[in-house]
């Protein structure tokens, strides 16, 4: 069965050790800026709300790629890039409409959420369960799916 | 059912992919006139500095691809569409029958009137042909001439300075990319190209093109200066590939009228993406937008309908555009020029070359412009197509038009899985 990332900013605490593993897993250094997934606070209501792709079934990144470097991992689920094939164009960029595809100016190249290959290390670094990687069944994702779906209608 | 795509690029190739998804058992033929596979345009900056091989700016990499998917591929030119007999002449003589057609047929550049812009040595950016010869000639330390500094012309700009050549940019208008930068926007990336070496003519028009001695051309200019070129480069504009259809009796402005079904005024016959005038979502009017997100969407959309889910309606496309100028990432999206009586935002800091501009239609952002921001920029195309009340969120953004991504969080995810936290 797949599984998603399941995200619950109420028991977020903004430790911002899923930025930290992230950016060392993907990109080998302890660097928030070049995290996937990012925590943003909200400092008026002392709140925080982690945030990153939800691997939406409409794929606005992929179709709007020019050159076939964003894919379906058939193992995850995730839409992946390619590094290799993309040329840096940034059309997915703007396309995703939750701006959770971004460019990476060192690379040339734009990163996303590739869940890691299936063992996301944001998960695993939480300490608080705000970030959990479950059966795409379960029912907080289906809260967030119908969000995702209802944000575009796909006409 | 034998459906007909004329044209090989983008759109095209996803009208033809979806028709198959769609409809198994159908016939789904693409006609195409370039001679290499399927590519994309928009990777063509990338191949001329030689960071991708040709085959990087193929649209579909798997070698056996369109035979997978049985979509046939015929290299041949339409020269006439025949509504009545519902058939197509073809350039090599043959004829072909189809009971849907969708033309994705793009455009192509056109060549302003100027004497001797006739002369060999002259070329557009628009095919791998092109981009083949102005790879040859763009060596380091080569004077290159780049007529038109529109968008287009911007990308090749990035490529040709990239290449090591000697840049000269000639821009009729007042700024750079004037019909997706505001002045402010639009002049910041005009110092930005000059502090990085590139030579900027705005307000400029090249009067005259002449064999050189010394270089291949001598050019004048509209100012009265002349300047000597190795190479020249034309990106003034382009006209849609509609010739063909003289005497179909299809309706043509821009492009090709179509209905919100993609339709032209046959009803059996499609047009999508460059060639086609289609809805754009922030006006309601239809237009060209010859962008590559909506040359899909509309090849996307033309499938379903010809397969006959006659239930996908096209809501319009975003127009929308990314940049990079030299390092310097800018983006426009919707009515960035804003809408009249809308409020907006803007925030300006030359130094650094940022800038931010948000433009509203009450408590809704319909438009945007930003340089120097490469995180999360989707979301404005999020906030426009999805047409989200701002609330509150909208005097934040006028006071702070940096906490966009926070706007964006606190009213959209309200309703799905940040429900509880931030209603
Ligand atoms: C250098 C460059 C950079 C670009 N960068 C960007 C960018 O960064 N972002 C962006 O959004 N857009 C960009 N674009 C624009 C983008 O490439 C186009 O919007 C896109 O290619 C449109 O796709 P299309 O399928 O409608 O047309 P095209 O890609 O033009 O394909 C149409 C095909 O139909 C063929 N054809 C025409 N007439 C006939 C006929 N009678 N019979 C058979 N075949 C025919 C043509 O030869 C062509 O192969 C760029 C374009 C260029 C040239």
């Amino acid at each position: 069965m797949l599984k998603a990332l399941q995200l619950e900013p109420e028991k977020c605490t903004g430790c911002l050790q899923c930025e930290m593993a992230c950016s060392y897993e993907n990109e080998g250094v302890f660097n928030p800026s070049k995290s996937r997934i990012k925590v943003f606070n909200f400092h008026d209501e002392g709140r925080f709300a982690p945030y990153t792709c939800s691997q939406c079934s409409e794929a606005w990144c992929l179709h709007a790629c020019p050159v076939e470097a964003i894919v379906i991992n058939p193992m995850t689920g995730a839409k992946d890039v390619l590094e290799d094939v993309c040329v840096g164009c940034k059309v997915c960029t703007i396309a995703c409409p939750f701006g959770t595809v971004n460019y990476n100016a060192d690379s040339g190249k734009v990163i996303k959420c590739d869940l890691c290959g299936g063992d996301p290390a944001c998960a695993t670094a939480c300490p608080t369960g705000a970030i959990t990687y479950v059966d795409a069944e379960h029912t907080g994702l289906a809260r967030m799916k119908a969000h995702a779906s209802q944000t575009i209608p796909k006409n | 059912m034998k459906h007909v795509v004329i044209g090989a690029g983008p759109s095209g190739v996803v009208a033809a992919e979806t028709l198959r998804k769609l409809d198994a058992s159908a016939s789904v033929t693409i006609v195409g006139d370039e001679p290499e596979a399927p590519y994309s345009r928009m990777a063509l900056p990338y191949f001329l500095v030689k960071q991708i091989p040709e085959e990087g700016t193929h649209l579909r990499k798997g070698a056996n691809h369109f035979a997978q998917q049985r979509i046939d591929i015929v290299q041949d030119r339409v020269t006439a569409v025949d509504r009545a007999a519902k058939s197509l002449t073809l350039a090599s003589g043959g004829k072909m029958a189809y009971d849907k057609l969708l033309i994705a047929t793009g455009s192509r550049p056109v060549a302003p009137p100027i004497p001797g812009m006739d002369l060999p040595g002259i070329f557009s950016c628009w095919t791998l042909a092109d981009g083949r010869a102005i790879a040859q000639r763009a060596k380091p330390g080569a004077k290159v001439l780049l007529m038109g500094a529109g968008f287009i012309g911007c990308i090749i700009l990035e490529a040709l300075a990239q290449s090591g050549a000697d840049l000269t940019v000639v821009e009729m208008e007042d700024r750079m990319v004037p019909r997706m930068m505001n002045d402010t926007a639009g002049n910041m990336i005009k110092a930005w190209c000059q502090s990085h070496g590139v030579h900027v003519h705005t307000s400029t028009r090249v009067t005259g093109i002449a064999k050189g001695s010394a270089h291949p051309f001598k050019v004048d200019l509209s100012t009265g200066q002349q300047l000597d070129a190795d190479l020249i480069v034309s990106a003034t504009g382009v006209r849609p590939n509609v010739e063909f259809l003289d005497g179909a009796g299809l309706e043509v402005q821009q492009g090709i009228f179509i209905n919100r079904h993609m339709q032209t005024n046959d009803p059996d016959i499609y047009a999508a993406g460059d060639v086609a005038q289609g809805r754009d979502f922030s006006t309601g009017e239809s237009s060209v937008q010859a962008i590559q997100p909506t040359a899909t969407e509309h090849g996307q959309l033309a499938a379903r309908n010809m397969a006959g889910h006659t239930g996908a309606v096209h809501r319009g496309s975003v127009n929308m555009n990314v940049l990079d100028t030299l390092g310097l990432i800018s983006s426009s999206f919707g009515l960035w020029m804003g809408k009249p009586g809308g409020d907006s935002a803007e925030l300006v800091n030359r130094e650094r070359y940022r800038y931010l501009n948000l433009q509203f239609d009450g408590d809704t952002l319909v438009g945007a412009t930003s340089l120097g921001m490469t995180q999360h920029v989707g979301v404005i195309r999020g906030l426009i197509q999805t047409r989200t009340r701002l609330g509150k969120w909208k005097d934040k953004l006028l006071e702070d038009p940096t906490r966009l991504m926070e706007a964006y969080l606190a009213s959209t995810q309200a309703v799905g899985f940040n429900a509880a936290l931030l209603k």
